[in-house]
């Protein structure tokens, strides 16, 4: 059982790294324009990012 | 979300040179101008790329972005860039798109409390997911200090992330609680908040059981309603300040020295001196000065017919100035205005029907009580069977409290609001009213007002065929030199017809009156039936007279706005009576209802007859669904069960209604009430699915049998069955 002692923290760790991604996403207007998102990648044409706002 | 690419005509009829060019333009150095144009059309990747490839073509332009969620797109261009010009140029393109004033757009604080929302939304779900992972060790059979490990652990990662997402509910059962009500969120904070005390009592004491994982779905299921609620509504309210923002007032001051001033509306003072343009709408009330010209006064009173207006007339703010420029005494301005006047009138009227309850509030009536009483019941009634046993009477209390599931009840509603919402609005409807659309399924009746609703407001004309090549070939030229929507359709019809312009000479506008020239050494005019010396008709009409002879008459009839027959009769074989109302002359009226096959119109009808006949049908036990555009409607959109008005209608219209159009068309209109019986009935059945949950949950969890693992499984299917329901709705666009 002392593998525990390891694994709980890194499950711990693999899921914060999650979550600071996630405020990362929402910190960057990922979340502004779902629909015309969805739409983009049909588009030939490369685009970067959403606006800052 | 099915329309295929190839469903969207504009887009392909977007011309291909406007997509080769890249974006580069950097400025000219200057401070740039942010500008907001609405795009009520756009719904396809070939839209998003045309506009904003069509948009960077133009001189000027920095940068161009589309959002499609809000059908928005927003530009940043040089300074003396006209909002109006790209307008237009994108209606050239094949999108209608409006300008809208970005100083009125406020969504920065809705925009940051939905951004809170997820993030609370977020934190949670990070810590379900990870407390889930630890209570499946412990329902697999973890024991004594390994399970009492994982508690803690459990507990350690429950209690800062509940104290962090739960706070929207805590805040709200408290304000509830503060004055003695309750609502949905007072059984939610009770149930998180003792699912959590209890759970640490547990853990400190190695008891089998703790709630940690339950804990945080209930915060997490239930966080992802009020997200969704709160998206919904933050779409529609955005909207609707955009559309505030649809008339950006301003007005021509004349200065002492003579000179013109443009000046916001709201600067103006009674006295000043104000200059109309023809073709501008009068910013406020006043009594001409000077000046002659024709006001089209359709949006007030329904009439479309243009009224003579010449030195001591009275002109009120909203109508529309035609021919010639007016310089008016202003009588009142701002809030005192005749058009103010009729808003604040709505406003009282309104009352009446903030008083419905929606669906949500009616369950949350009878469900925050039950299970209170419930989880006591359960509470007393163990306690007396197990003699004073506290904590195992409380443990099935909180069971109790946790395992009646409302979260499915807070899924129940926003779910299927935000499916049937957002569906309205890829459709060009904006749902205004959070009660709108359960009060859309409720209605029996339709009535509509004519001019500007069921019409354009625009003339065509009807009689072409009376008239020799002659007369049309004079007329043609005479109406080519006018700006006069009569002049306009006569020239319009001449051009599509091939007419060629007759020569004349000497053109004269008379503003007011009509124009005159001379045409092979004879006078020749268009104009008002007084002016040229004949007797008026009782429809719309301009006359014509060359030299001495007769004058004749080109009489029109209003064009049917875009989707209008289709709306009625798509209404009508749902089997809901349709009325005409209208301030309108008998004549356009009856014209208008015999072309779309509506029995029941009634001409000449005073804002106060539209409210009667709307209060009449209420009284005989009818839903009334009133569509209108004008001022005279406002009382009678008011009064209606629900209402609905086109985007170009005025700002005091649109405020009372709950439903805008936000394009030209009327065609949604027929399937909007079949969509909002759909959604209604989706939204019964959600609660059916709640209830049978409970209807097994509730005994196992009062007998004392319920786990955490039990509560866990019925939370998650009886949420997820809720949302699948719900997105039954998309699917058929």
């Amino acid at each position: 059982m002392n593998v525990l002692v390891y694994l709980i923290p890194v499950s711990l760790l693999l899921g914060g790294l999650g979550l600071a991604f996630f405020f990362w996403t929402l910190k960057s207007s990922q979340y502004d324009d779902p629909e015309g998102d969805a739409r983009r990648i049909l588009t030939d044409r490369y685009d970067d990012a959403p606006p800052e706002d | 979300m099915t329309t295929s690419m190839s469903a969207c005509p504009a887009c392909a009829a977007a011309p291909l040179a406007e997509l080769q060019s890249g974006a580069g333009y950097r400025g000219n150095g200057r401070e740039a101008r942010k500008i907001m144009l609405s795009l009520p059309t756009a719904h396809c990747a070939a839209c998003i790329v045309a506009v904003e490839q069509g948009l960077a073509t133009r001189p000027g332009v920095r940068s161009a972005r589309v959002n499609l969620t809000l059908k928005r797109a927003t530009v940043e261009a040089d300074a003396d860039i006209e909002p109006k010009a790209l307008a237009d140029y994108l209606g050239s393109i094949g999108f209608e798109a409006y300008e809208l004033d970005a100083g009125a757009l406020s969504s920065t604080t809705t925009e940051r409390r939905s951004r809170d929302l997820m993030m609370r939304m977020g934190v949670a779900g990070f810590g379900m997911m990870n407390v889930m992972l630890l209570s499946v060790a412990v329902w697999s059979g973890a024991s004594d200090a390994t399970r009492d490990l994982f508690h803690w652990v459990s507990a350690g990662i429950a209690l800062p992330i509940i104290a962090f997402s739960a706070q929207p509910f805590f805040k709200n059962a408290w304000a509830a609680l503060r004055v003695g009500r309750l609502n949905m969120d007072v059984p939610i904070s009770l149930a998180i908040l003792l699912a959590a005390g209890m759970s640490v009592y547990e853990t400190a004491h190695s008891g089998e059981h703790a709630y940690f994982d339950a804990a945080l779905s209930l915060t997490f299921f239930l966080l992802a309603g009020r997200f969704l609620d709160h998206r919904t509504r933050a779409v529609a309210r955005s909207a609707a300040e955009e559309l505030t923002a649809l008339e950006v007032p301003r007005a021509h001051r004349l200065t002492v020295d003579g000179g013109e001033e443009v000046v916001a509306v709201s600067k103006i003072a009674v006295g000043d001196l104000v200059r109309v343009v023809p073709g501008a709408r009068v910013p406020v009330d006043g009594m001409v000065e000077e000046g002659e010209s024709e006001i089209d006064r359709s949006l007030l009173t329904g009439e479309s017919l243009p009224a003579f207006a010449g030195p001591g007339a009275m002109v009120s703010a909203g109508e529309v100035n035609l021919t010639g420029p007016l310089t008016l005494r202003v009588s009142a301005a701002g809030q005192d205005t005749a058009l103010h006047r009729m808003a604040d009138l709505v406003a009282i009227a309104e009352t009446s029907r903030n008083r419905y309850t929606s669906l949500a509030d009616r369950a949350a009536r009878i469900y925050a009580p039950a299970v209170h009483l419930l989880a006591a019941v359960a509470f007393l009634v163990w306690l007396w069977i197990s003699g004073g046993d506290v904590r195992l009477s409380l443990n099935i209390a909180v069971a109790v409290l946790i395992i009646t599931c409302p979260c499915a009840l807070g899924l129940a509603v926003p779910a299927v609001t935000t499916a049937a919402s957002g569906r309205m609005f890829r459709q060009g409807m904006l749902l205004k009213s959070a009660t709108a659309m359960e009060r859309l399924a409720e209605v029996d009746h339709v009535v509509f007002d004519k001019t500007g609703t069921l019409t354009e407001g625009k003339p065509e004309v009807e009689n072409r065929g009376d008239f020799g090549k002659r007369e049309l070939e004079v007329a043609q030229a005479l109406a080519q030199g006018s700006s006069h929507p009569l002049a306009q359709a006569i020239a319009q019809t001449g051009a599509e017809a091939g007419i060629r312009a007759a020569r004349i000479g000497k053109v004269r506008e008379v503003p007011g009156h009509g124009i005159e020239a001379d045409w092979q050494g004879q006078t020749v005019r268009l104009g008002r039936a007084e002016w040229l010396g004949a007797t008026p008709l009782d429809k719309t009409a301009t006359w014509l007279r060359i030299g001495d002879a007769p004058a004749q008459a080109f009489t029109f009839h209003d064009a049917l706005r875009d989707g209008a027959a289709e709306a009625v009769a798509a209404l009508k074989a749902q089997g809901l009576p349709v009325t005409l109302i209208s301030g309108d002359v008998p004549a356009a009226v009856a014209d208008i209802a015999d072309r779309l096959g509506i029995e029941d119109a009634r001409a000449g009808m005073l804002p106060e007859d539209k409210v009667a006949v709307i209060e009449g049908l209420r009284d005989a036990g009818h839903k009334v669904l009133m569509v209108g555009d004008g001022l005279n409607d406002t009382a009678a959109l008011a009064a209606a069960h629900v209402s609905i008005s086109p985007a170009s209608a005025l700002e005091a219209t649109r405020v009372v209604s709950d439903i805008v159009l936000l394009g030209q068309t009327l065609a949604p209109l027929g399937g909007s009430v079949k969509l909002a019986r759909a959604a209604t009935r989706r939204i019964k059945e959600n609660f059916g699915i709640a209830a049978a949950y409970n209807a097994v949950a509730i005994p196992v969890a009062l007998l004392g049998f319920a786990t955490p693992l039990a509560a866990a499984l019925a939370m998650s299917f009886s949420s997820i069955t809720v949302s699948l329901n719900a997105l039954r709705l998309r699917g058929r666009t």
